[in-house]
């Protein structure tokens, strides 16, 4: 019987976010960092805002920023560890991914009241 | 082009030496020579006591690896005319101790590679009267790109993690585990996992992957240990996901 183990999990989030980073990312950039405040593209304002807070955009959202976040909780956590030669597994690895849960429940609270 | 390069080679015995210090020796350059051409013509004209292994000369036996400017290189593979006009400088992998001079152990790998079970695992009694397992050139295919691997050890001289926890098991170990389990007459995945589903199996990895930068045979054990971390991770996912009984 296999015993269980965290780190597969955390690994699981950071692939995902990973995916999400160098997929989806990008594309938000261009289009709410360039396109729209640059006036390249000009969506009307109540069909964006209808976009926006139907639920399975919200949900969409708050998936990619908490994959996200634990991408870069676990890259920090290695950067600390392995790059800076850190060598204080546990509260760095509880400052990393705690604040990506943190983080996780700043977006729950946003995508919930936008 | 010059007729001749310098080599900066690492010269140690434990013993009478405390610390590896660096001997400097000008070797003709010619364009067909290889480093370890250059270094076979240190010790038939220069210094017979020059330590080092090379077997094959043609990049299959894997035994003269060696940190070339660095870079851990088969030195057979490696021409002295890349790094003209020179110095060249030539030391020992990196992340194993030192046997002397450009000879290291790698004792801890020999210990390692048998637990991953690199042979194929059978759970029938199929004798050699019965024949001969069957296997088609698609799944061939399938792991014949890891079957490349020659033990040479490049990857581990690569490797920061190896260098920073001796624990991990390592590229070439992993790299080697996913080339049986994907081999259609083998049926030890079970028995592998559950050695690389450890922290010091396939979780010691974080993908720096120099390991796939450095393989002589572009085996690609960076790509290897990505697969078996997320079988290992769907693997461990049912651990919290099953019944007890169900697992």
């Amino acid at each position: 019987m296999t015993k269980r183990h965290i780190e597969p999990i955390v690994w699981l989030l950071f692939s995902a976010g990973g995916v999400a980073a160098a997929v989806f990312l990008p594309i938000l950039i261009l289009l709410f960092g360039l396109a729209i405040p640059l006036g390249w593209v000009r969506p009307d304002y109540n069909y964006l805002d209808a976009v926006v807070s139907h639920w399975l955009t919200r949900l969409v959202l708050l998936g990619l920023l908490v994959v996200m976040l634990f991408h870069s909780a676990h890259r920090f956590r290695y950067t600390l560890h392995d790059g800076l030669q850190l060598r204080w597994e546990v509260p760095i690895a509880v400052l990393s991914y705690g604040g990506a849960l943190l983080g996780s429940a700043a977006a729950l609270l946003i995508v919930l009241t936008i | 082009m010059a007729d001749s390069i310098r080599m900066q080679v690492t010269r140690y015995t434990p013993g009478p030496d405390s610390v590896p210090t660096v001997a400097e020796y000008d070797v003709p350059l010619r364009k067909d020579w290889a480093v370890l051409d250059g270094l076979n013509y240190i010790k038939d004209h220069v210094d017979s006591s020059l330590s080092y292994r090379w077997s094959c000369r043609m990049g299959i036996c894997g035994s003269c690896g060696m940190n070339v400017e660095g870079e851990p290189k088969l030195t057979c593979a490696t021409f002295l005319t890349d790094y003209a006009p020179g110095p060249v400088r030539v030391e020992p992998l990196s992340n194993f101790p030192i046997v002397r001079d450009l000879v290291v152990d790698i004792e801890d790998f020999m210990e390692k590679l048998p637990r991953v079970k690199p042979w194929i695992i059978r759970d029938d009694d199929v004798t050699v009267i019965d024949g001969e397992y069957l296997q088609t050139p698609e799944e061939l295919a399938e792991y014949k790109q890891f079957s490349n691997c020659i033990n040479c050890m490049l990857c581990y001289a690569a490797c920061p993690i190896y260098g920073l926890e001796p624990d991990f098991i390592g590229p070439a170990a992993i790299a080697l585990a996913e080339r049986y389990d994907l081999d259609s007459r083998d049926r030890g995945q079970r028995e592998r996992l559950d050695v690389l589903i450890e922290k010091e199996g396939v979780w010691g990895c974080t993908f720096v992957g120099e390991c796939t930068t450095v393989c002589p045979k572009h085996v690609d054990p960076a790509g290897a240990i990505q697969r078996y971390k997320l079988k290992a991770a769907k693997e461990n996912l049912m651990t919290f996901l099953l019944p007890r009984a169900a697992r």
